[in-house]
């Protein structure tokens, strides 16, 4: 049952880290580079752009579910299966999600950068 | 990429790595959680290393949200795993902990990883809806 647990935990985390990041992205894409902005307009204008953006709420949102999912996780399961399984999942579901719905430009050398971190990660964390 | 931008990525390698290990440091203080009793997850706020932890990653967070105003989602993250090559450092330089080949094998890999990513494109040309809002929304700041 604990194994269960500590799998719907990782599973959660992905899911929320992933939405959370792609809505994140899509918000601050949005807003425009913000350090332009802070220079333009001072930092004011840049936490009223930040604050007014219901799309980067969703995409906190979904981040606050995946730190207490990991959180809760971590307190079933040691940080050397949650760390990793967790870490390199989340590098793989953003990866597919960049594509699918950023519609960025994942070539062939982004994907092999997402391989080899996902290996290295693991590699470290399972050491 | 100019250097304040490389600048950006770094903070995020570095806060994000420190708030999760004051994180870790704080959910070992906690205990185990049971699903029955998720609330008792807000009475490990009051735990000063998730406390620093939490700080640490909200500088990770501006952070990371800048990086994300000028560069592509699938750009960003691979190089966020420089915080693992970080904590790596840390261990042998601050712990004085000997690191295994395994170990050294994964810095490697994720450092490829990050080059092979950083050699590339920051931000990366495509037609989406959600792009060419932001246009018109800079455009007419």
């Amino acid at each position: 049952m604990r194994t269960l647990y500590t799998w719907l935990c990782i599973s959660t985390t992905v899911f929320a880290a992933a939405s959370g990041d792609v809505l994140v992205a899509l918000a601050m894409r949005r807003i425009g580079d913000l350090g332009d902005l802070r220079r333009s307009q001072g930092f004011v204008a840049v936490m009223i752009r930040l604050l007014s953006s219901g799309v980067l709420f969703g995409g906190v949102f979904f981040m606050t579910i995946a730190f207490f999912s990991n959180l809760i996780g971590l307190s079933w399961a040691d940080l050397s299966l949650v760390g990793p399984a967790s870490a390199a999942l989340t590098f793989i579901a953003n990866a597919i999600a960049a594509k699918w719905f950023l519609h960025e430009n994942v070539d062939r050398r982004r994907w092999l950068a997402t391989i080899f971190v996902c290996c290295g990660v693991l590699l470290l964390t399972r050491s | 990429m100019t250097f304040r931008k490389y600048l950006v990525i770094l903070s995020i390698a570095l806060f994000g790595s420190v708030g999760d290990a004051f994180l870790a440091r704080g959910m070992k203080d906690a205990g185990s959680i049971g699903l029955y009793h998720v609330t008792h997850v807000l009475s490990v706020l009051a735990n000063p290393f998730v406390i620093i932890g939490i700080l640490s990653l909200l500088v990770f967070m501006y952070s990371y949200m800048t990086a994300l105003s000028f560069a592509d989602l699938s750009y960003v993250l691979p190089a966020t795993a420089l915080g693992y090559v970080n904590m790596v450092l840390l261990s042998i330089l601050w712990l004085h902990e000997h690191v295994s080949r395994q170990r050294w094998m994964g810095v490697a890999f994720i450092v490829i990883g990050v080059g092979l990513v950083a050699g590339g494109p920051s931000r990366t040309e495509n037609h989406h809806p959600a792009v060419s809002e932001s246009a018109a929304i800079e455009e007419r700041v």
